[in-house]
């Protein structure tokens, strides 16, 4: 807990109209740290991260990301940060080669060091028989392991990953998680959504939203032990299942 | 098996491409009446192209394949008014009503809400308080029940969904199994696919699909008692750094995390699964592990979905 905090919010709020889509959530993501964000379909998940990478500015509360002020700084934070959604952020019709290049540029990197990276990029992933076939044609399994590799480019403080590993095979998956837990060692603060609960037990802690709060938040040892139940899975249908029928009532 | 019923679906040699694409390979299987049969496999596996042959809605390149005894490509029509089929894509008309959407489906099957409405009910009462509202308007969890419903609104024999679950949450996902328990009970044959290994066991068989070709057809508990090696479940203080180092065990094949374990599996098909737990611990112990435990373990649908894949599909290979 000694380590530098790269992320924290206190008492954050986003209202739409009436309704209040994320209710005073408050935590703290230490450097380094790999952080479970869940929740169940339409508990805030999303308009959290929108105000956290700075696309959408708090109703109240406060937050900061790798320093940076949520409704002052964003774009510092925009440049602190890697994202990397469900869907890809890469360009389909140009080559893996192409799209580490524009990522590179986008974010400001010399020539050289696109060089040195694009290189490094490629031979870590294996990718160098395929640089230069149009990331169309390349497996999911590859294209998800460059999208977060060109999220990491800039060698952001902090990366966000929606729901990263949707629908791969489960050794891609579990691939894909070394390369997250590589980046955690790097230093880089690991923000992360799943719906699968097997890779909850994954992360150093875990909050879990309900509703617009957090309704629990611990390693996932913690919230095991709390609840008295032998997995992730379990301590999320606890949480989660509300009222009986009254699910989508929101 | 000769005393087995007629299949309610029954495919042979199927293969489709697309340009140099080969989507399914080759693929062969077959449902019986009352059935939940279900497709387990990553996205690219082939689950959608076979999805839309048995509802013919594509056409196989090679291959047979009969729904109720009717062939896909000559009697397609008849087919189409005996089957239920749900996109993995929201396929409703957003700018209809929850209602408008149920009563035009209805409609052009030739029948009625109402008619239909006791075979519907316990699915569409929980989206009925809002059927006025626009379809596109709708909750992920009440666009799911939407799309059930107008699947089910003409009565139909085989119900056929692709990727139900695929984004929806842990809890939303066992609520829709649970639907679909009720369906079966029912009587209706259910043909399923999905990404997630857990939901194997809700089926009564499931086939893994990759790479457009099936890998194995089995009730789910059968396939995890085919797995041909010892497979141990360790735990150890430092999760992170533990599959790499069973990786470098003498004798290991293959080690996965599993929630707050790695999954072992040893290279040695005749070893005693006890005596491999006790040698994992030993050798941890001496890497400098602290808290480990080493366990015996039954193999479950994505230890065998690992194994039967062989090499991941992401490996660099020449």
């Amino acid at each position: 807990m000694s380590a530098p905090v790269a992320v924290e919010a206190y008492e954050l709020t986003r209202r739409f109209g009436d309704f209040t889509a994320v209710d005073a959530i408050t935590f703290q993501v230490a450097e380094g740290e790999v952080f479970g964000f869940l929740g169940a379909n339409g508990a805030g998940k999303t308009t959290a991260i929108r105000m956290l990478t700075g696309l959408l500015a708090p109703t109240s509360g406060r937050a900061r990301v790798a320093g940076h002020d949520v409704y002052t700084e964003t774009e510092e934070i925009k440049r602190s940060i890697g994202y990397m959604s469900q869907r890809f952020s890469l360009y389909e019709d140009l080559t893996a080669r192409e799209n580490i290049r524009l990522y590179g540029g986008i974010y400001g990197l010399t020539d050289a060091q696109v060089r040195a990276r694009t290189a490094e990029l490629l031979r870590r992933l294996g990718l160098e028989p395929y640089a230069d076939a149009p990331v169309r044609s390349l497996p999911l399994g590859w294209k998800q392991k460059l999208a977060f590799s060109v999220a990491m480019i800039h060698e952001p403080r902090v990366v966000f990953l929606d729901e990263p590993t949707g629908g791969v095979d489960p050794i891609t998956r579990r691939q894909f998680w070394e390369m997250i837990y590589d980046a955690a060692e790097g230093g880089t603060t690991v923000f992360v959504t799943t719906h699968y609960m097997d890779e909850a037990e994954y992360c150093d802690r875990v909050s879990i939203m309900v509703d617009g709060r957090i309704a629990a938040l611990g390693t996932p040892r913690e919230l095991k032990e709390r609840f008295g139940v032998e997995s992730m899975d379990e301590v999320f249908v606890r949480l989660a299942r509300p009222e009986a029928g009254a699910e989508d009532a929101s | 098996m000769s005393a087995d019923p007629a299949p309610a679906v029954e495919v042979e040699g199927v293969s489709r491409r697309f340009g140099e694409t080969v989507a399914l390979d080759g693929v062969s299987f077959s449902v019986r009446p009352g059935e939940l049969f279900g497709f387990i496999g990553p996205d690219g596996a082939g689950k959608t192209t076979l999805f839309r042959i048995v509802v013919t809605l594509l056409v196989p390149d090679e291959g047979e394949a009969r729904v109720l005894g009717l062939d896909v490509v000559e009697d397609l029509w008849e087919i189409r008014s005996r089957v239920g089929y749900m996109p993995g894509r929201f396929s409703l008309y957003p700018d209809l009503s929850v209602a408008e959407n149920l009563e035009f489906f209805a409609s052009v099957f030739g029948t009625t809400v109402e008619e239909q409405y006791d075979l519907i009910a316990p699915i569409y009462r929980q989206i009925e308080p809002f059927r006025d509202r626009r379809a596109g308007a709708l909750s992920g969890g009440m666009k799911q029940k939407l799309a059930l419903s107008c699947a089910l609104v003409h009565r139909p024999d085989v119900l056929f969904l692709d990727e139900p679950t695929t984004g929806v949450d842990a809890v939303s996902r066992r609520e829709f199994w649970d639907l679909l328990d009720d369906l079966k009970a029912g009587g209706l044959t259910i043909v399923v696919s999905t990404p997630y290994m857990d939901e194997a066991d809700r089926c009564d068989r499931v086939a893994l699909i990759q790479k457009g070709r099936i890998l194995a057809v089995d009730p789910p508990a059968e396939i995890g008692r085919r797995y041909p090696l010892p497979l141990v479940a360790v735990r150890a203080d430092d999760l992170h750094r533990l599959p790499g180092a069973l990786r470098r065990f003498p004798h290991a094949r293959s080690a996965y995390p599993f929630g707050a374990e790695v999954h072992y599996t040893d290279a040695r098909p005749d070893a005693d699964p006890r005596s491999v737990a006790a040698e994992v611990r030993a050798f941890l112990e001496t890497e400098g592990f602290r808290g480990v435990e080493a366990a015996p373990v039954a193999a479950g649908i994505e230890d065998a979905f690992m194994e039967l894949m062989g090499a991941p599909e992401g490996e660099a290979r020449p």
